[in-house]
């Protein structure tokens, strides 16, 4: 059946020379094209969050003073003489975790890289449908537009958490955020979702049928496993998602009581009777929680490419890399009761989640410990790709490490939704999923648009990001253990948290020259996309299959037939070879084991 | 005009950083290099970078712990917290003995095999007894973690032992309420029907049903006279009209529940649980007595709150629709925690909202007292005096009508 498709392909890819425009950039089916797509369209999305981000660190850092920047974006509504609304707060806090989340580093992360290099790397003229997949894009696209419109409207966009725990959510009487912006909120998830799994379905289907000649699953460079796993995961808890969210939305405009029961708000008391807030907790960690690892698995599939290739050595372990990402795939579906352990729960079922969440901790560390072991004797290029690469891999154990703290259920009542969580999850998934993402538009920057990035602006751009990360995040730390509660306005009300406030100052600052080194990048992003040096084919002398196709563009990728592979991607400096690498289509020589 | 400053400040700082790379770019141009190609000195200096940041990084921490170690929360003030710090202090251990010796081999060993074209890379694809090695110890070092932590778990969850102060924390945005059973020992039930100003708990006692089902009947009939004698626009008697319906509802709901009460003091006369609620202290202060166990029973009325006291280590959310419950023991009173532990006069222990709940989540407290036995029982003696003392609601209410307000065209 792969082989019919491929010459139906091939055939295709003789007449689709003379494309309009509209069917070339707008609705593409070409798989390299929409990955750029999802991957501008992220970065747009990105630095909304971004500026988002600032608004609050400003009130977080000076609370109660008026900035024109706040009054700038807000306006009078809600940043009187620059002064940032409560709920406007909320909001921001809300739409920011919304919008990285899923629109970066869920759309965009995924998005870009599956889309680009699944096909690639694994030798497909494209993905097993480009219909879907143009498809996928476009319900991304609507998403993002819905979301973005949502700060718009009367009363402010959802407010109540990235995580949109009802009540709150549900009720406008509550908060006003929960009133048309939370809607808009609802239909902008389903339609991501919708994207997610069209997008999801494509992935799977391409790795599993349309493998060339020679690709065994065993020769797969570990990033298609990653972004293969995780797409897996989407398919598998993103619908869990969708209902909780159709559910919420009945709840809301047709009076029904999933999520409400005996509630009393604004003077009134309610017709709702036998819903239960914590079913909707349960729904959405089913997927919160896996989505964490859908957020992090193509970063470490990325960097686990990026370090072999630049340190000029085979990742260390390829089987159990593959084995911890399937270990983390499994264990990420049992484990998302950890995000609910003073809600009430059993606390046997407690108990439980302790123990699966602890377990995650060992194909984590492996990783680790095979990150290290790769570096160890190689023979390190430092590309930007590489400096964020090792940037990963230095906050994931910075913050992976606090997770062991946070899944101990007897210590996470008194850290739960402090700052310590907040520093924790944006060390562990904020920071190594950016860094991963980065790391892959640098490295793939001259796959993606034939051309190169500035290296020396890359290298700034690192140093400043990854000083900043640790600026910002790690005294989080601190405000968390001493007690301060995360989605507060503003912590003078209360004289005990006197001792850390000052380091808000400090986190503020770290934030916003963190966010202006982002402004390097952008730059030196869409001027490389114009005018950047031509890219040679191969550039980082790499082994995987998408560094043998043309530098110029062209429908099914390669201009004959399909490479044959031979080998695994990962002979790097392979004992006997007169190069320090081995492309995966070169054949074994006679005698040569094959790793 | 700052609008304009701020705008032009950050065109400039854009233009500079374009106009400088455009430098770089067209020197390196002429030069011929590539961008793919490291240079030595570039290779260097990250390597460089690397070794510099491993130091920096870890003296930040220090200054970290340092400048902030003693500002974090003092020592707990309730029994099993001091278990949870123990066992807290006991992860950092396990967490730093991994965390700085993989930091210095990541850090030293990106800076040290930085590349040179005269050395080729070690070829280790795999070692399966090192990655045998590290997948069993972090294992076992973890089966010690899940032990350790969920012994002190089931101990801080069990039923409590023995005799408890029982006290209801009562949320809804954006303040506290505290209630305790009064003479009887025993919290009455509550229905979030029978919620009104002189009974912001909805506790039920016969009188509560009674002056409840008075109120929507007036009510009712309030609606029924505007509708009949006023002349008004049709649209604007649809609302009545739907206004009236759902105050019959609610009339119907509390007459139901008034036959449910009514049947069960039928049945157990005074043990009845409807009339355990006449003598209960509904109030905005919070006592505890130091250490006899509290079991802290834990309700909301609108949205999801949770009740933390961070020097106590104690947390539980409040789920509107069902009770939640937390056990603690303090074990340092408010008292001796001015004097001797935090020295400062002005100290209390502090309840707070630690799950987003509106406008004013930021705000949601309500200090704790705890006293030795005797300070507790003159208290509460003083306090079974006044039962049903109604807070004062208006100031609590006020942001609701806000966001109302809000919603409805700001």
């Amino acid at each position: 059946m792969g082989a019919t498709a491929h010459t139906a392909h091939a055939h295709e890819a003789h007449h689709h020379h003379e494309e309009s425009f509209v069917s070339k950039y707008v609705f593409s089916h070409d798989h390299k094209m929409i990955s750029k797509q999802f991957l501008v369209t992220a970065i747009i999305m990105a630095w909304v969050a971004v500026i988002m981000s600032i608004l609050f660190r400003l009130q977080l850092a000076w609370p109660g003073e008026g900035f024109a920047f706040s009054n700038f974006f807000l306006g009078d509504k809600w940043a009187p003489g620059g002064v940032l609304d409560p709920n406007m707060y909320l909001a921001l806090v809300t739409i920011h975790g919304t919008i990285m989340v899923f629109f970066v580093l869920t759309g965009g992360l995924s998005g870009t890289f599956a889309n680009l290099l699944i096909p690639l790397q694994v030798g497909a003229r494209d993905m097993a449908s480009g219909f879907i997949n143009m498809l996928s894009y476009w319900f991304f696209f609507l998403s993002s537009v819905v979301m973005l419109a949502s700060l718009f409207v009367e009363g402010g966009p959802a407010s109540s958490g990235w995580t949109v725990y009802p009540p709150l959510s549900a009720l406008p009487q509550a908060i006003p955020g929960s009133g048309t912006g939370m809607t808009l909120w609802l239909v902008s998830m389903v339609l991501f979702i919708a994207s997610s799994l069209m997008g999801g379905l494509n992935y799977v289907a391409t790795v599993l049928n349309l493998r060339t000649k020679g690709m065994k699953m065993t020769r797969l460079p570990l990033t298609v496993w990653a972004l293969f796993i995780t797409a897996v995961i989407g398919i598998l808890s993103f619908p869990v998602l969708l209902s909780a969210a159709l559910l919420l939305l009945l709840d809301r405009s047709l009076g029904t009581s999933f999520y409400l029961s005996e509630i009393h708000v604004a003077g009134e008391a309610l017709d709702n009777m036998g819903g239960s807030p914590i079913l909707f907790q349960h729904l959405f960690w089913f997927l919160g929680h896996p989505e964490v690892y859908i957020v992090l698995l193509p970063a470490l599939g990325i960097t686990s490419e990026i370090i072999a290739t630049n340190a000029r050595k085979p990742i260390f372990g390829y089987r159990a890399m593959i084995g911890s990402i399937l270990a983390i795939g499994f264990l990420s579906f049992i484990v998302w009761g950890h995000h609910m352990f003073v809600t009430g729960m059993n606390p046997f079922l407690g108990s439980v989640f302790v123990f699966t969440t602890l377990l995650i901790a060992i194909p984590s560390a492996v990783k680790v410990f095979n990150y290290i072991t790769t570096l160890w004797r190689g023979n390190i290029i430092f590309t930007p790709a590489m400096l964020f690469s090792i940037g990963l891999v230095a906050t994931f154990i910075a913050g992976g490490l606090t997770g062991i703290i946070l899944a101990d259920s007897a210590l996470d009542i008194n850290v739960h939704d402090t700052y310590f969580v907040v520093a924790h999850f944006h060390i562990v998934m904020g920071m190594s999923a950016i860094f991963g993402m980065f790391a892959g538009i640098y490295h793939w920057f001259p796959k993606m648009y034939g051309r190169m990035m500035n290296t020396k602006l890359g290298y700034a751009h690192f140093w400043i990001t990854f000083i900043c990360a640790f600026g910002v995040f790690f005294p989080m730390h601190f405000i968390g253990l001493a007690g301060a509660p995360r989605r507060y306005y503003s912590y003078s009300e209360f004289p005990m948290f006197d001792g850390v406030v000052d380091l808000n100052v400090l986190v503020t600052v770290f934030a916003i020259i963190g966010a202006l080194a982002q402004v390097i990048f952008t730059y030196n992003f869409f001027y490389s996309v114009f005018r950047g040096q031509k890219a040679v084919q191969n550039p980082w002398k790499s082994n995987t299959l998408e560094w043998t196709t043309p530098v110029e563009h062209i429908h099914g990728n390669w201009p004959g037939s399909l490479p044959v592979v031979q080998r695994w991607p990962y002979d790097y400096s392979k004992p006997g070879k007169a190069e320090d690498w081995v492309s995966q289509i070169t054949p074994l020589d006679h005698g040569e084991e094959e790793h | 005009m700052t609008k304009l400053l701020i705008l032009i400040v950050v065109v400039l700082a854009i233009v500079a950083v374009a106009q400088l790379a455009r430098v770089y770019e067209l020197t390196t141009r002429l030069s011929g290099k590539r961008e793919e190609e490291i240079s030595p000195a570039d290779n260097r200096m990250n390597a460089t970078l690397m070794w510099i940041f491993l130091p920096v990084y870890f003296a930040f921490f220090a200054w970290l712990v340092w400048a902030y170690g003693d500002k974090l929360l003092p020592v707990a003030a309730s029994a099993h917290g001091a278990d949870t710090d123990a066992l807290l202090n006991f992860n950092w251990v396990i967490l730093l003995a991994a965390f700085i010796p993989t930091n210095i081999l990541l850090f030293v060993f990106a800076g040290k095999y930085r590349y040179s074209p005269d050395r080729r890379a070690h070829w280790n694809p795999h070692n399966n007894r090192l990655e045998l090695v590290w997948t069993v110890v972090p294992a076992a070092v973890l089966a010690v973690i899940i032990i350790y932590g969920l012994t002190t778990w089931s101990e801080i969850t069990s039923a409590p032992e023995g005799e408890v102060v029982e006290v209801e924390l009562y949320a809804k945005q954006f303040d506290w309420t505290a209630r305790y059973p009064g003479a009887d020992g025993r919290l009455g039930a509550s229905d979030f029907r029978l919620i009104n100003g002189s009974n912001p708990l909805g506790v039920v006692t016969p009188e509560a049903v009674a002056q409840r089902v008075d109120e929507l009947n007036a009510e009712i009939a309030e609606v029924d006279s505007i509708v009949e004698h006023a002349i008004l626009p049709d649209s604007k008697v649809a609302e009545l009209k739907d206004r009236a319906e759902v105050l019959r509802r609610h009339l119907a709901r509390v007459i139901n529940l008034r036959t449910v009460m009514e049947q069960d003091i039928k049945e157990n006369g005074p043990a009845s649980i409807y009339l355990a609620g006449a003598d209960d202290i509904v109030t905005k202060d919070f006592y505890l007595p130091v250490h006899r166990e509290a079991m802290l029973r834990i309700r909301s009325r609108d949205v999801i709150h949770s009740a933390y006291i961070p020097h106590m280590r104690a947390q539980m959310n409040a789920v509107p629709g069902m009770t939640t419950s937390i056990k603690m023991t303090p074990t340092i009173t408010t008292d001796s925690m001015r004097t001797h532990v935090v020295k400062d006069p002005e100290f209390n222990f502090v309840l707070l909202c630690n799950k987003i709940c509106g406008a004013s989540h930021y705000n949601m407290q309500m200090d704790l007292i705890v006293t030795d036995d005797a300070g507790f029982d003159a208290w509460y003696k003083e306090a079974m005096k006044k039962p049903f003392q109604a807070p004062a609601e208006d100031a609590a209410e006020e942001p609701v009508a806000t966001a109302m307000a809000m919603t409805e065209g700001d």
